[in-house]
């Protein structure tokens, strides 16, 4: 196999590749991040992922915060949501020497350790929309989160009953299986649901089997939509946590001229068209320009050593005073509820 | 690859491949201060060691006419074993151990099916493909497992010592190392081209076809295995939904490196060169400032420049040899590219 050949030739590729690699070593250290005033800090923020209109949004208010503290923002992220993906890009974030990160957290596990990798760079980590696991909580210095995470889920189920006029089953279309935002709302909808709606129940017995995952993907959100339907055709509502899965939901609704009520968590521009023609009553969501706006003063105030964190302290951002409760978390409020009578207004907003 | 003997002009695919490597390793440096680094450097080597160990077992099997699309789906089975042991409360040393049996194990049922009862190997793998990752959402369910032990976390993603290399950085020497001199410096290597190149003549002439494919999908079932420890650790959790898609990563690496998917044709540095390659650019790219969607453009688009440039520089140098050669050595060249 013209052995002897070939192992001259591989000893003569192996010398240009050790060469190189030593070039590549010797070409010398990461540049140190400068540090200091607040002006000029540069800032990464990244969302879960950069195609969805949500983080849009999100990446709105951050950047408008950022040209208010005079800061860099540079929008960057994986273009599927989950850690491993994201990894990759906190790991450039640390690379390029960046201040401050500014995250939403794809994967409440698997980025804890980049992220504490990038906190040992010296780079201020702030967790904005969806937090690390509690456990985790060290690796960033605050989180900035919409509301108490059992009243997101428990509005929603509020919502539907409204829609089915409180009796029927019902099921949920969520992101991922792994998506720690939607399974804590999805854990805090079973109960509350038994509590308050005698006459309503989960197409599949407990919440945990009425729920359908379409990974935050159009396509397979489509999907899940009609399994429910195909699978329990006398569904009488669906709840989508989660902005893609409720826009499809309403689309394949009109499509297929499905009778089955749907509401939960969609982005009011997206959502308008269906809203003004009635296949959706109402959806709701934070502001997640807020969500953004806020988590970039968090993070600038605790790169410059106004705050730090801990419970009980506070920061400023566009005026009003946020203070971190228990968790090191900041929340901002109860969901705010998009209608005919206000969408409107707020389409032309986010 | 088939063109030693050729003039000095001519270039083969995997020596093309670490002009490429070096290629991207100084445009990257030019093109990005943050690029040629140490750190950068850890990073790249940390984002492709699993792929690149899992890529190690599939140049076998491609080279020997088989291909495994289940690996994705076994490192990840492998990583949910481990989480799930875990959890049960078993030291997550013993956890490890399991997490390897769990992949060595998958990959011997694919192997088994394939040459017990003469499946297809692609039939096979997609099956398995679903069904791994099927067990993992059983074992896990939607909760992934934290809180693995620090010890361990911390060689996952730390570097070695008053080093830039990541600590995975040890068993991917090793492995490709041993599978380097395995495949072009045994029996059992030869026996693989053999097989790759005619099964039914190999038979004849004594090699254990069955035994030695039996024994492919048990190596790529292991280093599978082996890419689910590192990616557990790396990551710091178990999780059900780990690795997606990574199969198409390795096969890609795999035939960028220049193993002939038909099989019979490869070398062990060519794919380890692609593997570092894809990492080198994409990491490369990223630092320019590409986004992630134009990273999907590039990976998609070297997939498809190593499937089709083989078949046109083969063309095109039959076609010269034609043209330009004494009858007899025309003769030999035909027969090589039969």
């Amino acid at each position: 196999m013209r052995k002897k050949n070939m192992n001259k030739k591989v000893a003569k590729v192996l010398s240009v590749v050790a060469a190189s690699v030593l070039a590549l070593g010797l070409a010398g250290c990461a540049p140190a991040g400068d540090s200091g005033s607040s002006e000029g800090l540069k800032i990464a923020i990244m969302p879960k992922a950069i195609n969805i209109g949500y983080f849009t949004a999100w990446n709105e208010g951050a950047q408008k915060a950022c040209e208010e503290l005079g800061a860099t923002c540079d929008y960057i992220g994986p273009n599927e949501a989950t850690g491993p993906a994201q990894v990759e890009f906190i790991n450039q974030v640390i690379q390029q020497g960046y201040d401050v990160l500014v995250i939403s957290a794809a994967d409440q596990n698997a980025i804890v350790p980049s992220l504490q990798k990038a906190k040992e760079a010296g780079i201020t980590i702030v967790t904005s929309d969806a937090d690390v696991a509690a456990e985790s909580k060290d690796s960033r210095v605050v989180s900035i989160l919409p509301s108490a995470a059992d009243r997101i889920g428990t509005a929603e189920v509020d919502w539907i009953a409204e829609a089915v006029g409180e009796k029927g089953s019902i099921a949920v279309l969520s992101a991922s299986a792994t998506a720690a935002n939607q399974n804590v709302w999805i854990e805090a909808m079973g109960p509350y649901l038994t509590e308050n709606y005698p006459n309503m129940s989960w197409v599949g017995g407990t919440v945990d089997k009425s729920t359908f995952y379409g990974d935050d993907d159009a396509t397979k959100s489509t999907q899940q939509f009609n399994a429910i339907l195909t699978q329990y055709p006398d569904v009488a509502g669906i709840i989508s946590p989660t902005t893609v899965g409720v826009l499809a939901a309403a689309a394949e609704k009109k499509a297929k001229g499905a009778n089955v009520k749907v509401t939960g968590l969609g982005l009011p521009s997206e959502m308008a068209p269906y809203i003004e023609d009635g296949t959706v009553e109402k959806v709701g969501l934070w502001n997640p320009i807020d969500l953004g706006y806020v988590a970039v003063y968090a993070a600038v105030a605790a790169k410059n050593g106004t705050f730090d964190g801990a419970v009980g302290s506070s920061f400023e951002a566009g005026g009003k005073t946020y203070a971190v409760v228990d968790g090191n978390i900041v929340f901002l409020g109860d969901p705010f509820t998009f209608t005919k009578d206000n969408i409107a207004e707020f389409k032309v907003i986010y | 690859m088939a063109n030693f003997s050729l003039p000095k002009i001519q270039l083969s695919w995997d020596k093309g491949v670490v002009l490429f490597l070096v290629l991207a390793i100084f445009i990257g440096s030019f093109s990005s201060e943050y690029f040629a680094t140490a750190s950068n450097l850890s990073f790249v080597i940390a984002s492709i060691a699993e792929i690149a160990i899992i890529a190690t077992a599939m140049t076998y099997l491609i080279i020997a006419g088989e291909i495994d699309l289940s690996v994705a789906s076994m490192m990840s089975l492998s990583s949910a074993s481990i989480g799930f042991a875990f959890r049960e409360g078993l030291p997550f040393e013993i956890a490890i151990l399991i997490g390897l049996a769990v992949g060595l194990a998958a990959g011997l049922f694919n192997g088994i099916l394939v040459t017990f009862f003469g499946l297809p190997s692609l039939a096979v793998t997609i099956a398995t493909l679903a069904l791994y990752r099927g067990l993992c959402w059983v074992l896990l369910e939607n909760k992934p497992v934290n809180q693995l032990p620090e010890f361990w976390i911390s060689l996952g993603f730390r570097n070695i010592p008053n080093t830039f290399l990541p600590w995975s950085t040890i068993p991917l020497v090793i492995l490709a190392a041993a599978a380097w001199v395995v495949l072009h410096h045994t029996k059992t290597g030869r026996w693989v081209f053999a097989i790759g190149i005619n099964p039914e003549a190999a038979k004849f002439s004594g090699v254990p076809v069955n035994r030695v494919k039996l024994g492919l999908f048990a190596y790529s079932g292991l280093m599978s295995g082996v890419a689910g420890v590192i990616y557990t650790l790396r990551f710091a959790s178990a999780s059900p939904d780990g690795g997606v898609g990574y199969e198409l990563s390795v096969i890609a690496a795999v035939l960028f490196g220049g193993v002939a998917i038909a099989g019979g044709v490869g070398t062990m540095w060519g794919v380890l060169a692609a593997v570092v390659s894809l990492g080198v650019m994409r990491s490369g790219l990223q630092l320019v400032g590409f986004s992630a969607n134009a990273l999907l453009i590039v990976s998609g688009g070297l997939l498809l420049i190593s499937v089709i440039l083989p078949k046109v520089t083969e063309f095109v140098r039959i076609r010269n040899s034609r043209a330009s050669t004494p009858k007899i050595k025309q003769k030999n060249e035909e027969k090589k590219y039969e």
